[in-house]
Protein backbone atom coordinates (compact mmCIF):
# COMPACT_ATOMS: atom_id res chain seq x y z
CA UNK A 1 0.00 0.00 0.00
CA UNK A 2 2.92 2.09 1.06
CA UNK A 3 4.22 1.53 -2.57
CA UNK A 4 1.16 2.14 -4.37
CA UNK A 5 1.25 5.83 -2.47
CA UNK A 6 5.19 6.42 -3.92
CA UNK A 7 4.16 4.88 -7.37
CA UNK A 8 1.56 7.60 -7.29
CA UNK A 9 3.45 10.51 -6.07
CA UNK A 10 6.16 9.99 -8.44
CA UNK A 11 3.41 9.71 -11.15
CA UNK A 12 2.41 13.09 -10.76
CA UNK A 13 6.05 14.50 -10.42
CA UNK A 14 7.15 13.26 -14.09
CA UNK A 15 3.41 14.71 -14.73
CA UNK A 16 4.11 18.33 -12.94
CA UNK A 17 7.92 18.28 -15.08
CA UNK A 18 6.40 17.29 -18.10
CA UNK A 19 3.34 20.06 -17.85
CA UNK A 20 6.31 22.53 -16.63
CA UNK A 21 8.58 21.72 -19.94
CA UNK A 22 5.91 22.43 -22.08
CA UNK A 23 4.58 25.85 -20.27
CA UNK A 24 7.65 27.49 -19.28
CA UNK A 25 8.53 28.81 -22.53
CA UNK A 26 5.07 30.49 -23.20
CA UNK A 27 5.43 31.60 -19.57
CA UNK A 28 8.44 33.41 -20.67
CA UNK A 29 6.22 34.51 -23.22
CA UNK A 30 3.32 35.93 -22.11
CA UNK A 31 5.15 38.06 -18.90
CA UNK A 32 7.91 39.41 -21.43
CA UNK A 33 5.47 41.05 -24.02
CA UNK A 34 4.02 43.10 -21.46
CA UNK A 35 8.22 43.95 -20.60
CA UNK A 36 10.40 47.10 -21.81
CA UNK A 37 13.73 45.53 -23.33
CA UNK A 38 16.25 46.40 -21.07
CA UNK A 39 14.08 45.01 -17.95
CA UNK A 40 14.23 41.34 -19.53
CA UNK A 41 17.45 41.93 -19.66
CA UNK A 42 17.75 42.39 -16.16
CA UNK A 43 15.59 38.93 -15.27
CA UNK A 44 13.63 37.58 -17.78
CA UNK A 45 11.59 35.32 -15.35
CA UNK A 46 10.45 38.15 -12.77
CA UNK A 47 6.59 39.37 -13.48
CA UNK A 48 6.16 42.78 -15.17
CA UNK A 49 6.54 45.57 -12.66
CA UNK A 50 3.84 47.60 -14.59
CA UNK A 51 2.07 46.24 -17.97
CA UNK A 52 3.91 47.84 -20.83
CA UNK A 53 1.59 47.68 -24.05
CA UNK A 54 3.53 49.46 -26.68
CA UNK A 55 5.35 46.51 -27.35
CA UNK A 56 2.44 45.36 -28.97
CA UNK A 57 1.90 48.19 -31.10
CA UNK A 58 5.20 48.35 -32.68
CA UNK A 59 4.88 44.27 -33.27
CA UNK A 60 2.02 45.18 -34.64
CA UNK A 61 3.20 47.44 -36.93
CA UNK A 62 6.58 46.33 -37.94
CA UNK A 63 5.39 42.87 -38.72
CA UNK A 64 2.99 44.48 -40.84
CA UNK A 65 0.13 41.76 -38.85
CA UNK A 66 -2.56 43.73 -40.56
CA UNK A 67 -1.54 42.38 -44.29
CA UNK A 68 -0.46 39.05 -42.42
CA UNK A 69 -3.54 38.04 -40.85
CA UNK A 70 -5.61 38.88 -43.53
CA UNK A 71 -2.63 36.81 -45.70
CA UNK A 72 -3.23 34.04 -43.09
CA UNK A 73 -7.17 34.18 -43.37
CA UNK A 74 -7.10 34.04 -47.02
CA UNK A 75 -4.50 30.84 -47.19
CA UNK A 76 -6.40 28.94 -45.04
CA UNK A 77 -10.03 29.37 -46.17
CA UNK A 78 -8.85 28.71 -49.77
CA UNK A 79 -7.01 25.74 -48.66
CA UNK A 80 -9.74 23.99 -46.43
CA UNK A 81 -12.43 24.72 -48.76
CA UNK A 82 -10.45 23.15 -51.94
CA UNK A 83 -9.45 20.05 -49.92
CA UNK A 84 -13.39 19.79 -48.34
CA UNK A 85 -14.48 19.77 -51.74
CA UNK A 86 -12.38 17.87 -53.68
CA UNK A 87 -11.46 15.29 -50.82
CA UNK A 88 -15.08 14.85 -50.04
CA UNK A 89 -16.32 13.82 -53.26
CA UNK A 90 -13.09 11.35 -53.72
CA UNK A 91 -13.46 9.97 -50.05
CA UNK A 92 -17.25 9.21 -51.49
CA UNK A 93 -16.43 7.26 -54.51
CA UNK A 94 -13.73 5.37 -52.47
CA UNK A 95 -15.50 4.69 -49.26
CA UNK A 96 -18.86 3.50 -50.86
CA UNK A 97 -18.66 2.43 -54.28
CA UNK A 98 -17.39 -0.62 -55.75
CA UNK A 99 -15.55 0.46 -59.50
CA UNK A 100 -12.45 -0.67 -61.25
CA UNK A 101 -9.44 0.65 -60.65
CA UNK A 102 -10.07 1.77 -57.20
CA UNK A 103 -7.24 -0.21 -55.62
CA UNK A 104 -5.08 1.47 -58.10
CA UNK A 105 -6.70 4.76 -56.68
CA UNK A 106 -6.23 4.11 -53.11
CA UNK A 107 -2.22 3.17 -53.94
CA UNK A 108 -1.66 6.33 -55.96
CA UNK A 109 -2.74 8.47 -52.77
CA UNK A 110 -1.24 6.25 -50.25
CA UNK A 111 2.05 6.54 -52.56
CA UNK A 112 1.36 10.65 -53.06
CA UNK A 113 1.08 11.03 -49.20
CA UNK A 114 4.74 9.47 -48.35
CA UNK A 115 6.25 11.50 -51.16
CA UNK A 116 8.60 14.43 -49.53
CA UNK A 117 7.81 18.47 -50.12
CA UNK A 118 11.71 18.67 -50.99
CA UNK A 119 11.15 16.35 -54.11
CA UNK A 120 8.44 18.48 -55.98
CA UNK A 121 9.32 22.03 -54.37
CA UNK A 122 12.44 23.00 -56.40
CA UNK A 123 10.51 22.29 -60.06
CA UNK A 124 7.11 24.06 -58.71
CA UNK A 125 8.95 26.84 -57.89
CA UNK A 126 10.21 27.53 -61.74
CA UNK A 127 6.65 26.47 -62.63
CA UNK A 128 5.50 29.20 -60.20
CA UNK A 129 8.21 31.71 -61.79
CA UNK A 130 7.29 30.88 -65.14
CA UNK A 131 3.72 31.32 -64.50
CA UNK A 132 4.28 34.72 -62.39
CA UNK A 133 2.62 32.80 -59.35
CA UNK A 134 5.50 33.95 -57.18
CA UNK A 135 3.80 36.08 -54.06
CA UNK A 136 0.40 35.04 -54.89
CA UNK A 137 -1.21 33.66 -51.51
CA UNK A 138 -3.41 31.89 -53.72
CA UNK A 139 -1.26 29.81 -55.43
CA UNK A 140 0.20 29.10 -52.38
CA UNK A 141 -3.01 27.60 -51.02
CA UNK A 142 -3.16 25.57 -53.98
CA UNK A 143 -0.14 23.50 -52.69
CA UNK A 144 -0.98 23.44 -49.65
CA UNK A 145 -4.41 21.77 -50.49
CA UNK A 146 -2.47 19.52 -52.72
CA UNK A 147 -0.42 18.08 -50.05
CA UNK A 148 -3.11 17.83 -47.63
CA UNK A 149 -4.91 15.75 -49.68
CA UNK A 150 -4.01 12.43 -49.91
CA UNK A 151 -4.85 12.57 -46.03
CA UNK A 152 -7.82 14.27 -46.25
CA UNK A 153 -9.13 11.43 -48.47
CA UNK A 154 -8.24 9.17 -46.31
CA UNK A 155 -10.10 10.49 -43.31
CA UNK A 156 -12.80 11.53 -45.46
CA UNK A 157 -12.95 7.59 -47.06
CA UNK A 158 -12.94 5.80 -43.22
CA UNK A 159 -16.12 8.39 -42.19
CA UNK A 160 -17.75 7.72 -45.46
CA UNK A 161 -17.02 4.04 -44.66
CA UNK A 162 -19.12 4.48 -41.56
CA UNK A 163 -22.08 5.33 -43.62
CA UNK A 164 -24.79 2.63 -43.91
CA UNK A 165 -25.53 1.96 -47.29
CA UNK A 166 -28.98 1.66 -46.97
CA UNK A 167 -29.62 4.94 -45.71
CA UNK A 168 -28.61 5.55 -49.62
CA UNK A 169 -30.23 2.98 -51.21
CA UNK A 170 -33.57 3.57 -49.56
CA UNK A 171 -33.65 7.39 -50.82
CA UNK A 172 -32.99 5.94 -54.42
CA UNK A 173 -35.67 4.19 -54.40
CA UNK A 174 -37.93 7.28 -53.04
CA UNK A 175 -36.71 8.39 -56.27
CA UNK A 176 -33.73 10.74 -55.28
CA UNK A 177 -31.33 11.47 -57.85
CA UNK A 178 -27.83 10.96 -56.94
CA UNK A 179 -27.18 15.13 -56.49
CA UNK A 180 -30.03 14.43 -53.64
CA UNK A 181 -28.39 11.26 -52.27
CA UNK A 182 -24.90 12.78 -52.06
CA UNK A 183 -26.16 16.24 -50.26
CA UNK A 184 -29.03 15.73 -48.43
CA UNK A 185 -28.35 11.98 -47.03
CA UNK A 186 -24.91 11.22 -47.29
CA UNK A 187 -23.13 14.44 -46.91
CA UNK A 188 -24.58 15.18 -43.49
CA UNK A 189 -23.73 11.83 -42.06
CA UNK A 190 -20.26 12.62 -42.33
CA UNK A 191 -20.16 16.07 -41.06
CA UNK A 192 -17.66 15.03 -38.17
CA UNK A 193 -15.50 14.32 -40.88
CA UNK A 194 -15.72 17.21 -42.56
CA UNK A 195 -14.88 19.27 -39.43
CA UNK A 196 -12.32 16.91 -38.27
CA UNK A 197 -10.58 17.66 -41.98
CA UNK A 198 -10.95 21.35 -42.02
CA UNK A 199 -9.57 21.95 -38.89
CA UNK A 200 -6.82 19.46 -39.50
CA UNK A 201 -5.89 21.68 -42.91
CA UNK A 202 -6.55 25.19 -41.12
CA UNK A 203 -4.04 24.30 -38.10
CA UNK A 204 -1.40 22.90 -41.40
CA UNK A 205 -2.05 25.64 -43.47
CA UNK A 206 -1.44 28.28 -40.87
CA UNK A 207 1.73 26.93 -39.22
CA UNK A 208 3.27 26.22 -42.81
CA UNK A 209 6.99 27.44 -43.35
CA UNK A 210 8.72 25.54 -45.98
CA UNK A 211 6.44 26.57 -48.25
CA UNK A 212 5.09 29.96 -47.60
CA UNK A 213 8.45 31.33 -46.97
CA UNK A 214 10.14 29.61 -50.43
CA UNK A 215 6.61 31.02 -52.54
CA UNK A 216 5.79 34.43 -50.77
CA UNK A 217 8.48 36.88 -51.49
CA UNK A 218 7.65 40.63 -50.13
CA UNK A 219 6.13 41.97 -47.66
CA UNK A 220 2.72 42.30 -48.73
CA UNK A 221 2.82 38.96 -49.45
CA UNK A 222 3.27 37.70 -46.14
CA UNK A 223 1.27 35.48 -43.81
CA UNK A 224 1.10 36.34 -40.23
CA UNK A 225 3.83 34.11 -39.29
CA UNK A 226 6.22 35.02 -42.03
CA UNK A 227 5.32 38.92 -40.62
CA UNK A 228 6.43 37.80 -37.30
CA UNK A 229 9.42 36.44 -38.47
CA UNK A 230 10.55 39.64 -40.07
CA UNK A 231 10.49 41.01 -36.77
CA UNK A 232 13.64 38.42 -35.89
CA UNK A 233 15.88 39.57 -38.50
CA UNK A 234 17.63 42.78 -39.20
CA UNK A 235 17.78 46.02 -37.53
CA UNK A 236 15.14 45.26 -35.23
CA UNK A 237 16.67 41.95 -33.71
CA UNK A 238 17.33 43.04 -30.24
CA UNK A 239 14.08 44.50 -28.97
CA UNK A 240 13.28 41.27 -26.88
CA UNK A 241 9.45 42.50 -25.77
CA UNK A 242 8.49 43.72 -29.21
CA UNK A 243 9.08 39.84 -30.18
CA UNK A 244 7.56 38.42 -27.49
CA UNK A 245 4.39 40.52 -27.99
CA UNK A 246 4.73 39.31 -31.47
CA UNK A 247 4.84 35.73 -30.60
CA UNK A 248 1.57 35.70 -28.04
CA UNK A 249 -0.06 37.68 -30.63
CA UNK A 250 0.59 34.83 -33.12
CA UNK A 251 0.12 32.14 -30.46
CA UNK A 252 -3.64 33.30 -29.26
CA UNK A 253 -5.74 32.84 -32.31
CA UNK A 254 -4.36 29.69 -32.92
CA UNK A 255 -4.34 28.38 -29.01
CA UNK A 256 -8.08 29.70 -28.99
CA UNK A 257 -8.61 27.88 -32.28
CA UNK A 258 -7.19 24.75 -30.73
CA UNK A 259 -8.58 24.62 -27.24
CA UNK A 260 -12.29 25.06 -28.63
CA UNK A 261 -11.67 22.38 -31.55
CA UNK A 262 -9.22 19.68 -29.13
CA UNK A 263 -11.40 16.65 -29.81
CA UNK A 264 -11.33 17.10 -33.51
CA UNK A 265 -7.05 18.10 -34.02
CA UNK A 266 -6.82 14.96 -31.59
CA UNK A 267 -9.07 12.84 -34.09
CA UNK A 268 -7.91 13.83 -37.10
CA UNK A 269 -3.97 13.29 -35.64
CA UNK A 270 -4.62 9.64 -34.53
CA UNK A 271 -7.25 8.81 -37.34
CA UNK A 272 -4.76 6.24 -39.03
CA UNK A 273 -2.01 5.58 -37.32
CA UNK A 274 -3.80 3.72 -34.61
CA UNK A 275 -5.35 0.64 -35.79
CA UNK A 276 -9.10 0.20 -34.66
CA UNK B 1 -23.56 -0.12 -64.37
CA UNK B 2 -20.37 0.97 -66.76
CA UNK B 3 -21.76 4.49 -66.92
CA UNK B 4 -22.02 4.76 -62.96
CA UNK B 5 -18.32 3.51 -62.51
CA UNK B 6 -17.84 6.43 -65.02
CA UNK B 7 -19.25 8.70 -62.92
CA UNK B 8 -17.04 7.51 -59.60
CA UNK B 9 -13.71 8.40 -61.56
CA UNK B 10 -14.93 11.53 -62.34
CA UNK B 11 -15.56 12.28 -58.42
CA UNK B 12 -11.98 11.54 -57.87
CA UNK B 13 -10.64 12.74 -60.75
CA UNK B 14 -10.20 16.55 -59.32
CA UNK B 15 -8.28 14.95 -56.51
CA UNK B 16 -5.69 13.12 -58.68
CA UNK B 17 -5.33 16.14 -60.94
CA UNK B 18 -4.72 18.23 -57.58
CA UNK B 19 -2.07 16.17 -56.61
CA UNK B 20 -0.66 15.16 -60.38
CA UNK B 21 -0.25 18.53 -60.91
CA UNK B 22 1.80 19.31 -57.47
CA UNK B 23 3.50 16.31 -56.56
CA UNK B 24 3.80 14.11 -59.67
CA UNK B 25 4.51 16.52 -62.48
CA UNK B 26 7.18 18.21 -60.17
CA UNK B 27 8.24 15.27 -58.70
CA UNK B 28 9.49 13.71 -62.18
CA UNK B 29 10.68 16.74 -63.31
CA UNK B 30 13.52 16.69 -60.01
CA UNK B 31 14.36 13.16 -61.03
CA UNK B 32 15.10 13.90 -64.19
CA UNK B 33 16.92 17.15 -63.18
CA UNK B 34 18.80 15.60 -60.56
CA UNK B 35 21.06 14.20 -63.71
CA UNK B 36 20.70 17.51 -65.25
CA UNK B 37 23.27 21.31 -65.14
CA UNK B 38 20.06 22.99 -64.95
CA UNK B 39 20.63 26.05 -63.22
CA UNK B 40 16.84 27.30 -62.35
CA UNK B 41 16.95 30.28 -64.92
CA UNK B 42 17.77 28.86 -68.50
CA UNK B 43 14.93 26.45 -70.08
CA UNK B 44 18.37 23.82 -71.30
CA UNK B 45 19.09 21.03 -69.21
CA UNK B 46 21.90 19.22 -70.21
CA UNK B 47 22.22 15.75 -69.26
CA UNK B 48 24.87 15.56 -67.47
CA UNK B 49 24.33 11.70 -66.29
CA UNK B 50 25.82 10.77 -62.53
CA UNK B 51 28.04 13.70 -62.40
CA UNK B 52 26.12 15.45 -59.46
CA UNK B 53 25.53 12.34 -57.74
CA UNK B 54 29.63 12.44 -58.22
CA UNK B 55 30.41 15.66 -57.29
CA UNK B 56 27.94 15.30 -54.27
CA UNK B 57 29.88 12.43 -52.80
CA UNK B 58 33.43 14.60 -52.69
CA UNK B 59 31.62 17.63 -51.24
CA UNK B 60 32.69 17.46 -47.33
CA UNK B 61 29.48 19.07 -46.34
CA UNK B 62 27.23 16.51 -48.14
CA UNK B 63 28.91 13.98 -45.54
CA UNK B 64 28.31 16.78 -42.92
CA UNK B 65 24.90 17.05 -43.41
CA UNK B 66 24.26 13.13 -44.06
CA UNK B 67 25.77 12.55 -40.32
CA UNK B 68 23.85 14.92 -39.25
CA UNK B 69 20.56 13.96 -40.41
CA UNK B 70 21.70 10.25 -39.16
CA UNK B 71 22.40 11.85 -35.20
CA UNK B 72 18.67 13.79 -35.60
CA UNK B 73 17.64 9.97 -36.37
CA UNK B 74 19.04 9.01 -33.18
CA UNK B 75 17.65 11.41 -30.78
CA UNK B 76 14.02 11.77 -32.58
CA UNK B 77 13.99 7.59 -32.10
CA UNK B 78 14.97 7.57 -28.32
CA UNK B 79 13.98 10.82 -26.60
CA UNK B 80 10.56 11.81 -27.96
CA UNK B 81 9.38 7.90 -28.53
CA UNK B 82 10.96 7.49 -24.19
CA UNK B 83 9.04 11.06 -23.63
CA UNK B 84 5.71 9.95 -25.25
CA UNK B 85 5.18 6.50 -24.23
CA UNK B 86 6.10 7.61 -20.63
CA UNK B 87 3.40 10.22 -20.58
CA UNK B 88 1.33 8.22 -22.69
CA UNK B 89 1.16 5.50 -19.94
CA UNK B 90 0.55 7.78 -17.40
CA UNK B 91 -2.19 9.77 -18.95
CA UNK B 92 -4.09 5.87 -19.53
CA UNK B 93 -4.71 5.65 -15.56
CA UNK B 94 -5.72 8.74 -15.18
CA UNK B 95 -9.41 8.93 -15.95
CA UNK B 96 -10.45 12.18 -14.58
CA UNK B 97 -8.08 15.22 -15.88
CA UNK B 98 -6.79 13.32 -18.88
CA UNK B 99 -8.17 15.22 -21.57
CA UNK B 100 -7.57 18.27 -19.59
CA UNK B 101 -3.77 17.25 -19.64
CA UNK B 102 -3.57 15.94 -23.11
CA UNK B 103 -4.72 19.25 -24.53
CA UNK B 104 -2.33 21.01 -22.29
CA UNK B 105 0.89 18.77 -23.29
CA UNK B 106 -0.51 18.65 -26.83
CA UNK B 107 -0.08 22.61 -26.88
CA UNK B 108 3.68 22.66 -28.51
CA UNK B 109 2.76 20.72 -31.29
CA UNK B 110 -0.36 22.24 -32.87
CA UNK B 111 2.00 25.84 -32.66
CA UNK B 112 3.81 27.36 -35.55
CA UNK B 113 7.31 25.88 -36.33
CA UNK B 114 8.18 29.49 -36.81
CA UNK B 115 7.31 31.35 -33.66
CA UNK B 116 8.60 27.76 -31.48
CA UNK B 117 11.81 28.19 -33.02
CA UNK B 118 12.06 32.18 -32.64
CA UNK B 119 10.38 31.84 -28.84
CA UNK B 120 13.62 29.35 -28.27
CA UNK B 121 16.00 31.30 -30.23
CA UNK B 122 15.49 34.60 -28.02
CA UNK B 123 14.29 33.99 -24.79
CA UNK B 124 15.70 30.99 -23.96
CA UNK B 125 18.99 30.47 -25.59
CA UNK B 126 19.75 34.07 -26.41
CA UNK B 127 22.81 35.00 -23.82
CA UNK B 128 21.89 38.47 -23.94
CA UNK B 129 18.51 38.85 -23.16
CA UNK B 130 17.14 34.98 -22.75
CA UNK B 131 17.25 32.28 -19.67
CA UNK B 132 21.25 31.56 -20.57
CA UNK B 133 21.82 34.88 -20.36
CA UNK B 134 19.81 35.13 -16.70
CA UNK B 135 22.06 31.97 -15.49
CA UNK B 136 24.85 33.50 -16.41
CA UNK B 137 24.37 36.63 -14.30
CA UNK B 138 23.82 34.19 -11.10
CA UNK B 139 27.77 34.05 -10.99
CA UNK B 140 27.59 30.70 -10.75
CA UNK B 141 31.10 30.32 -11.60
CA UNK B 142 30.67 29.55 -14.84
CA UNK B 143 29.36 30.64 -18.34
CA UNK B 144 27.02 29.16 -20.61
CA UNK B 145 27.57 30.19 -24.23
CA UNK B 146 25.11 30.57 -26.99
CA UNK B 147 24.31 27.18 -28.10
CA UNK B 148 23.21 27.65 -31.29
CA UNK B 149 26.35 29.20 -32.65
CA UNK B 150 28.12 26.18 -30.49
CA UNK B 151 29.94 23.94 -33.30
CA UNK B 152 29.49 20.60 -30.61
CA UNK B 153 26.12 21.27 -29.49
CA UNK B 154 24.10 23.37 -32.05
CA UNK B 155 22.16 20.75 -33.80
CA UNK B 156 21.48 19.28 -30.47
CA UNK B 157 19.98 22.52 -29.54
CA UNK B 158 18.22 23.03 -32.52
CA UNK B 159 16.48 19.62 -32.00
CA UNK B 160 15.85 19.46 -28.56
CA UNK B 161 13.54 23.06 -29.69
CA UNK B 162 11.65 20.29 -32.58
CA UNK B 163 11.42 17.55 -30.05
CA UNK B 164 10.02 20.01 -27.44
CA UNK B 165 7.60 20.60 -30.30
CA UNK B 166 7.06 16.76 -31.47
CA UNK B 167 7.10 14.37 -28.59
CA UNK B 168 3.06 15.11 -27.40
CA UNK B 169 2.14 14.16 -30.96
CA UNK B 170 3.86 10.81 -30.51
CA UNK B 171 2.07 10.49 -26.70
CA UNK B 172 -1.55 11.78 -28.55
CA UNK B 173 -0.91 8.46 -31.07
CA UNK B 174 0.38 6.11 -28.08
CA UNK B 175 -2.28 6.81 -25.91
CA UNK B 176 -4.69 5.97 -28.14
CA UNK B 177 -3.31 3.01 -29.15
CA UNK B 178 -3.24 1.94 -25.30
CA UNK B 179 -6.57 2.47 -24.85
CA UNK B 180 -8.07 0.27 -27.48
CA UNK B 181 -6.21 -2.80 -25.80
CA UNK B 182 -9.02 -4.99 -24.12
CA UNK B 183 -9.79 -4.38 -20.70
CA UNK B 184 -10.46 -7.88 -19.99
CA UNK B 185 -6.61 -8.75 -20.97
CA UNK B 186 -5.08 -6.23 -18.32
CA UNK B 187 -7.64 -7.54 -16.07
CA UNK B 188 -6.56 -10.83 -16.48
CA UNK B 189 -2.56 -10.15 -16.25
CA UNK B 190 -3.69 -8.15 -13.09
CA UNK B 191 -5.73 -10.96 -11.33
CA UNK B 192 -2.68 -13.56 -12.25
CA UNK B 193 -0.08 -10.68 -10.16
CA UNK B 194 1.64 -9.49 -12.80
CA UNK B 195 3.52 -5.99 -11.96
CA UNK B 196 3.17 -2.97 -13.29
CA UNK B 197 5.95 -3.33 -16.06
CA UNK B 198 5.03 -6.93 -16.37
CA UNK B 199 1.67 -6.34 -17.74
CA UNK B 200 3.48 -3.21 -20.23
CA UNK B 201 5.89 -6.27 -21.25
CA UNK B 202 2.75 -8.66 -22.21
CA UNK B 203 -0.18 -7.11 -22.53
CA UNK B 204 -0.18 -3.83 -23.85
CA UNK B 205 2.99 -3.74 -25.62
CA UNK B 206 2.17 -6.47 -27.86
CA UNK B 207 -1.22 -4.59 -28.58
CA UNK B 208 0.34 -1.49 -29.50
CA UNK B 209 3.21 -2.47 -31.44
CA UNK B 210 1.63 -2.08 -34.80
CA UNK B 211 1.62 1.58 -34.09
CA UNK B 212 4.41 1.80 -32.50
CA UNK B 213 6.45 0.60 -35.60
CA UNK B 214 4.51 2.68 -37.47
CA UNK B 215 5.79 5.71 -36.08
CA UNK B 216 9.20 4.47 -35.98
CA UNK B 217 9.02 4.47 -39.54
CA UNK B 218 7.27 7.93 -39.94
CA UNK B 219 10.10 9.14 -37.41
CA UNK B 220 12.99 7.98 -39.76
CA UNK B 221 11.43 9.54 -42.98
CA UNK B 222 10.76 12.41 -41.08
CA UNK B 223 14.47 12.59 -39.91
CA UNK B 224 15.60 12.53 -43.36
CA UNK B 225 13.20 15.56 -44.35
CA UNK B 226 13.99 18.09 -41.01
CA UNK B 227 14.38 20.95 -42.33
CA UNK B 228 12.47 24.10 -40.39
CA UNK B 229 14.07 24.17 -37.08
CA UNK B 230 17.95 24.10 -38.39
CA UNK B 231 16.94 26.69 -41.36
CA UNK B 232 14.74 28.90 -38.75
CA UNK B 233 17.54 28.50 -35.49
CA UNK B 234 21.13 28.12 -37.29
CA UNK B 235 20.23 27.94 -41.29
CA UNK B 236 23.16 25.23 -41.06
CA UNK B 237 25.29 27.29 -39.63
CA UNK B 238 27.74 28.11 -37.95
CA UNK B 239 30.15 27.25 -40.62
CA UNK B 240 27.73 24.23 -42.00
CA UNK B 241 28.17 22.31 -38.63
CA UNK B 242 24.14 22.21 -38.26
CA UNK B 243 23.56 21.49 -41.92
CA UNK B 244 21.04 18.89 -42.87
CA UNK B 245 20.43 17.24 -46.54
CA UNK B 246 17.56 19.66 -46.51
CA UNK B 247 19.06 22.91 -46.08
CA UNK B 248 22.17 21.68 -47.96
CA UNK B 249 19.29 21.05 -50.92
CA UNK B 250 17.71 24.40 -50.13
CA UNK B 251 21.06 26.39 -50.40
CA UNK B 252 21.86 24.71 -53.74
CA UNK B 253 18.73 25.44 -55.21
CA UNK B 254 18.42 29.65 -53.76
CA UNK B 255 21.60 30.68 -53.18
CA UNK B 256 24.13 29.03 -55.90
CA UNK B 257 21.65 28.25 -58.54
CA UNK B 258 22.61 24.40 -58.67
CA UNK B 259 18.86 23.07 -59.20
CA UNK B 260 20.70 19.75 -60.41
CA UNK B 261 22.77 19.34 -57.31
CA UNK B 262 19.80 20.78 -55.04
CA UNK B 263 17.76 17.61 -57.25
CA UNK B 264 20.19 15.24 -56.37
CA UNK B 265 20.24 16.14 -52.60
CA UNK B 266 16.38 15.66 -52.67
CA UNK B 267 16.72 12.53 -54.25
CA UNK B 268 19.10 10.67 -51.96
CA UNK B 269 16.68 12.09 -48.90
CA UNK B 270 13.60 10.78 -50.59
CA UNK B 271 15.74 7.48 -51.07
CA UNK B 272 15.94 7.16 -47.65
CA UNK B 273 12.19 7.62 -47.28
CA UNK B 274 11.08 5.83 -49.68
CA UNK B 275 13.05 2.56 -48.10
CA UNK B 276 11.38 3.11 -44.80
CA UNK B 277 8.05 3.78 -46.58
CA UNK B 278 8.30 0.47 -48.43
CA UNK B 279 9.00 -1.34 -45.05
CA UNK B 280 6.12 0.42 -43.89
CA UNK B 281 3.67 -0.94 -46.80
CA UNK B 282 5.27 -4.75 -46.20
CA UNK B 283 4.40 -4.01 -41.95
CA UNK B 284 0.63 -2.68 -42.93
CA UNK B 285 0.24 -5.42 -45.71
CA UNK B 286 0.67 -8.20 -43.10
CA UNK B 287 -0.59 -6.83 -40.36
CA UNK B 288 -3.86 -6.64 -42.70
CA UNK B 289 -4.16 -10.44 -43.36
CA UNK B 290 -3.51 -11.25 -39.61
Amino acid sequence: MKNRKYAIVIQWIIIAILIFAVLFPLYLVIINAFKEHADIVLNPISFPGSLYFDNFVKAWRTGSFTTGFLNSLRLVIVAAAIVLIVSSFAGYALGMKRFKGKGLVLSYFLLIMTIPVQLFLFPLYGIFAKLNLIGNIYAVAYVIAAINMPLAIMLMRTFFIGVPLQLEESAKLDGANTRQVLFKIVFPCVKPGFITVAVIVILNAWNEYLISSTFLQGEKNFTATLGYLSLNGGAVTFDQGMKMAGALMIVAPILLFFLSMQRYVVDGLTAGSVKE
Amino acid sequence: MKKQEAKYILFILPAILVTASVVVIPGINTIYSSFTSWNGFSSDKNFIGLTNYMSLFQDKYFWIALKNNIIWLALFLTIPVLIGMVGALLLLNRRRGRNLLQMTLLIPYVLAPVVNAMIWKNIIYSPTSGIIGFINSLNLGFTIGNPLISKSYGLIAVAAVDIWHFWSYLMIIYLAALRQVPGDQVEAATVDGATYFQRFRYVYFPNIRPTVSLMTIMIIIFSFLAFDYVQLMTQGGPAHYTELLSTLAYSFAFSERKLGMASAVSMIMSFFGLIASFIYMKLSKKEERE
